[in-house]
């Protein structure tokens, strides 16, 4: 009886959050369901039920598999095209028994866990993992050998040996018990299996001669006083019957298979093993109408159709781990052909990007999938140009992780979105500096802007700066926006006329208007600001300079005018005019209300 | 340099640090605490590379971390410094800040201090994202731009200042007992002596070019004046705060976020540094001699020479050699310590010949044979 036996049913659940009986509503998500009772009633609470397809990428212990397979992934696609099959295909072999080892790892860690906690029911789901991840690895490493390593006749069955000892291991130690308990000494000559110093052909030739022999002798009945030794030699011979009546010791048809070819078919060719595997499995299950799941899939490997084999695999599992790395890993070995699916991508890239979209979901693995996206050369930008907008940004650290990974691939609309979305919220809480330094980082000139209006309007209402330490060292920053430039300068100029530097502070307070460096609306400011520097009993401004601050109020003045027309009371600008020295100096002092 | 195994935790790894040590036993250290980050349910561990042979080694080969006790915490972990032998304080993403005791004998952990929404915004929490501690007293920093003073024994606050920093205050570190030096996204530092009773800071410290934000700093354990920092561009600048108001040396360091810098705390020619990128960095510096007759700080060869001050005479005898940072003239080795390829590095921390660090790939690397 296999032991994933009803692992791969596709069993239909109730959802038991939702009363019998009632309508269900949903929603489809990225990796979920929203589903929700209908109610027709107004009165009653109504929940809505989060329906999660994937519950392993939220397993402690498979998250390490995620973790560490994830670094084996990356490492694979850095392996260079270039060099020839020869020396890759070692490489392809280590890669494949590296992923193989993290599952046996992930087994051996959910196996302690289930066998000392003391919650039935967690215990159950352990094992329950368990017998599934038994099941991939039996399937992975089946694909090495046939596919991956390729073992030609000959090794083809000390691997499948090695295969079926491995995961039949104490069964194994049973039928080696049974097997060498007599007469060791007549089958030295055939533990001598095929090693690097025979060729096929040789060893062929030795087997059958032994063959025959220990035929000869059955047939003799040399061997008819001793019932045991009897049921061995026709063991050696490979004899179905002989073979099935041991069946709880074979446990699977895959065994018995393996079986009978190392005493039937040692030197099998790998064309020739899906006869023997249809024809085993036929003979082990014939007290079952319909395979398992896991038989089919084993018998597709063994019949080399790859293709059957993902399908069915995709169809079984309820993650796209499985069949993603293996797909890939397939594909680095050039085995699939490169026919298109319906949807433009390739077989390969069709499960990568279903295998990360599904850890994009995971509040914490969503990291992993962007390497997964990069190496998907048709899709994978833009499945991740999508989904990196909606990962939340709860704390800064978080956005600039978010940030880096969207600038290393120049996807400047998401790096300006996202800072805009910090810079609104630091806006919002009033860090302006915070806000500042997002904008600079986009680049973003017209949220600066805003910021710097921020700046003026509190300066305005309140007379002073705040945040000081940011205006006074802005530095190359200043640059990013006219607004901003502004403010720096404007700044410097309260700096100056509190240093008493008051022909500097004059010159620079002129030229912010002339520049055309502030805005119109600031002007009137800015002239009354110039009045205490009129005042003086020096004088500050030269006989050119007034002549431009006159010139700059009467351009405010008509600019004031002719928008005063629609408001109900226009603006009266006085200009009294009087000088201290006629020839020279004319001051002009402004008053508006 | 003895091979690093990774050991896969589940859980996204923001902060590690060494359990101190007694100073009169040249103990190796043997229990670091970690914190999380990016959980559903994040949580502080502390675990044993079981030096002194104590513990039992199941499965694994030596020096693998053992996981002795955990406990959940609300909110990522931001920073975690150690109190003393049995306490840690915590810098939460809930803008809390907490102080843990870890009971030995039972391996338990209990709180010993809690501070909800130490930080904050008006209606929003803001994550507090640095704490530093000379026992008892424990200062923290935060996105909403404040300095925090606690001790660990009182359930008050000791003291606030308002509004320090109008832009986010990445990281802290003591200057001196009494000084405090912060550094904030826009690139600048700040002394605040904690003796003035102003809330503005005594001095104020920044690149003259553009204003990287700066996320860690570190001050040199012997020289209190050097301090080295690390920023948005990866590179790591070494000030010396006495003199002027630009860094001193600056190298190339990473390509990504430059997350923590570590002078090592006995061997201060030796310093860490870990980034996005992926990579640590191990930095050795050759002190030298003979003593130049002025200082020169310089980039790195491959960037354009920016002339530094020469300082006004004064003071040669202590002449660090990080100051002197002839990197061209290869006094300055780096050496990578991590496998390539791996996901952010967030955070390190050495003593004696022990690393530990852990990574966005949720595992946590310990090398036991750091060579310093």
């Amino acid at each position: 009886m296999s032991d994933t036996e009803s692992l791969f049913n596709l069993n239909p659940s109730k959802i038991p959050a939702v009363s019998d009986g009632k309508h269900m509503g949903f929603a489809w998500g990225p990796g979920d369901i929203l589903v929700y009772e209908t109610l027709h009633k107004a009165s009653g609470s109504s929940f809505i039920h989060e329906v999660r397809k994937d519950e392993d990428i939220y397993s402690p212990i498979l998250r390490k598999l995620f973790n560490e397979s994830h670094h084996i992934f990356v490492g694979l696609q850095t392996i260079r095209e270039d060099l020839p099959s020869k020396s890759r295909k070692p490489q392809f072999v280590s890669i494949s028994k590296n992923y193989r080892s993290v599952i046996r790892a992930c087994m051996e860690e959910l196996q302690q866990v289930a066998v000392s906690t003391k919650d039935g029911e967690a215990s159950v789901c352990c094992l329950f993992q368990v017998s599934i991840l038994l099941a991939i690895e039996l399937i992975w490493n089946l694909c090495e050998v046939l596919f991956i390593d390729a073992a030609p006749a000959g090794s083809l069955l000390l691997h499948l040996l090695d295969w079926v000892r491995l995961h039949k291991a104490d069964v194994d130690e049973k039928a080696r018990e049974v097997l060498q308990s007599d007469s060791p000494a007549e089958h030295r000559d055939y533990w001598d299996v095929p090693s690097g110093t025979q060729t096929l052909t040789e060893f062929d030739v030795k087997w059958r001669h032994w063959h025959e022999e220990v035929d000869r002798c059955l047939q003799d009945n040399s061997f008819a006083s001793n019932k045991h030794l009897e049921i061995i030699c026709k063991l050696l011979l490979g004899d179905e019957d002989i073979l099935l009546d041991h069946k709880e010791l074979l446990g699977t048809w895959y065994h018995f298979l393996v079986t009978r070819l190392l005493f039937c078919h040692p030197t099998v060719k790998p064309a020739e093993l899906h006869y023997y595997a249809q024809s085993c499995m036929t003979m082990f299950l014939d007290s079952r109408s319909v395979p398992e799941p896991l038989d089919s899939i084993l018998l597709a490997a063994f019949e080399f159709d790859i293709h059957q084999v993902i399908k069915d695999c995709s169809i079984a599992l309820n993650n796209w781990w499985f069949v993603a790395h293996l797909t890939d890993l397939l594909d680095h070995c050039k085995l699939l052909q490169s026919h298109n699916l319906h949807f433009g991508s390739n077989l390969r890239e069709f499960l990568l990007l279903e295998y990360a979209s599904g850890l994009f979901t995971h509040h914490s693995l969503w990291q992993l999938a962007v390497d997964y996206f990069d190496h998907c050369p048709e899709f994978g930008r833009v499945y991740l140009e999508l989904q990196i907008e909606r990962v939340p940004l709860d704390t800064e650290r978080k956005a600039l992780k978010v940030l880096r990974i969207c600038e290393q691939r120049q996807m400047s609309e998401q790096v300006r979105s996202i800072c805009k979305i910090m810079a609104m919220r630091a806006l919002r809480n009033n860090r302006l500096g915070s806000a500042l330094s997002w904008s600079i980082r986009a680049k973003d000139a017209a949220f600066a802007t805003l910021i710097s209006e921020r700046f003026l309007q509190d300066y305005c209402t309140r007379g002073t700066f705040s945040d000081l330490d940011l205006i006074d060292n802005l530095g190359p920053a200043m640059l990013l926006s006219d607004r901003l430039t502004f403010l720096g300068k404007y700044r410097e100029f309260h700096k100056l006329y509190e240093e008493k530097r008051f022909t500097e502070a004059a010159k620079l307070l002129l030229s912010l208007m002339t520049a055309k460096i502030a805005p119109r609306s600031f002007w009137m400011t800015l002239l009354t600001d110039a009045l205490p520097l009129l005042e003086q009993k020096e004088v500050i401004f030269s006989a050119d300079q007034t002549y431009e601050l006159m010139y700059c109020l009467g351009e405010l003045t008509s600019s004031l005018n002719s928008e005063a027309t629609g408001t109900d009371r226009p603006m009266q600008v006085r200009i009294s005019t009087y000088s201290l020295n006629p020839a020279q100096i004319t001051v002009c002092k402004i008053k508006a209300f | 340099m003895e091979s690093i195994n990774a050991k896969y935790v589940s859980q996204k790894i923001s902060k590690t640090r060494w359990r101190p040590v007694s100073h009169s036993f040249l103990q190796q250290p043997d229990i670091f605490a970690s914190g999380s980050w990016d959980n559903e349910h994040n949580k502080i561990s502390f675990w044993s590379i079981g030096s002194h042979g104590s513990s039992a080694m199941e499965d694994g080969f030596e020096g693998e971390p053992q996981l002795l006790c955990e406990q959940k915490h609300d909110g990522d972990v931001l920073d975690l410094q150690f109190l003393d032998q049995d306490r840690i304080v915590t810098a939460s993403s809930t803008g809390a800040v907490t102080v843990f005791r870890h009971h030995q004998n039972s391996q338990t952990i209990s709180i010993a201090q809690h501070w909800a929404r130490a930080h904050h915004y008006p209606c929003d929490n803001a994550p507090c994202t640095g704490v530093v501690c000379s026992s008892p007293e424990i200062v923290t920093v935060g996105e909403d731009g404040r300095i925090i003073v606690f001790r660990a024994d009182q359930e008050g606050v000791v003291r606030v200042i308002e509004n320090a920093d109008s832009s986010t205050i990445h990281a802290v570190t003591y200057l001196r007992t009494t000084e405090i030096l912060t550094v904030n996204s826009i690139g600048q530092l700040k002394l605040w002596d904690f003796r003035q009773q102003s809330n503005s800071p005594s001095q104020i410290l920044s690149l003259s070019g553009d204003r990287v934000p700066l996320h860690c700093v570190d001050r040199h354990p012997n020289q209190q004046h050097i301090v080295a920092t690390g920023g948005q561009d990866g590179m790591l600048c070494v000030w010396d705060v006495r003199q002027g108001n630009t860094p001193f040396s600056l190298m190339e360091a990473h390509s990504a976020e430059m997350w923590e810098v570590h002078f090592h705390p006995t061997n201060p020619d030796h310093l860490f540094t870990c980034s996005e990128d992926g990579s640590l960095l191990h930095w050795e510096t050759s002190s030298h001699s003979e003593m130049p007759s002025f200082l020169q700080g310089g980039r790195n060869s491959s960037m354009m020479s920016r002339s530094a001050m020469a300082p006004a005479g004064g003071n040669q005898s202590l002449i660090s050699a990080w100051l002197s940072g002839d990197c061209s003239k290869g006094r300055l080795e780096t050496s990578h310590m991590l496998p390539s390829q791996t996901l952010s590095v967030n955070s390190l921390d050495v003593l004696q010949q022990c690393l530990v660090c852990g990574t966005d790939g949720e595992a946590i690397f310990v090398n036991r044979q750091v060579p310093v």
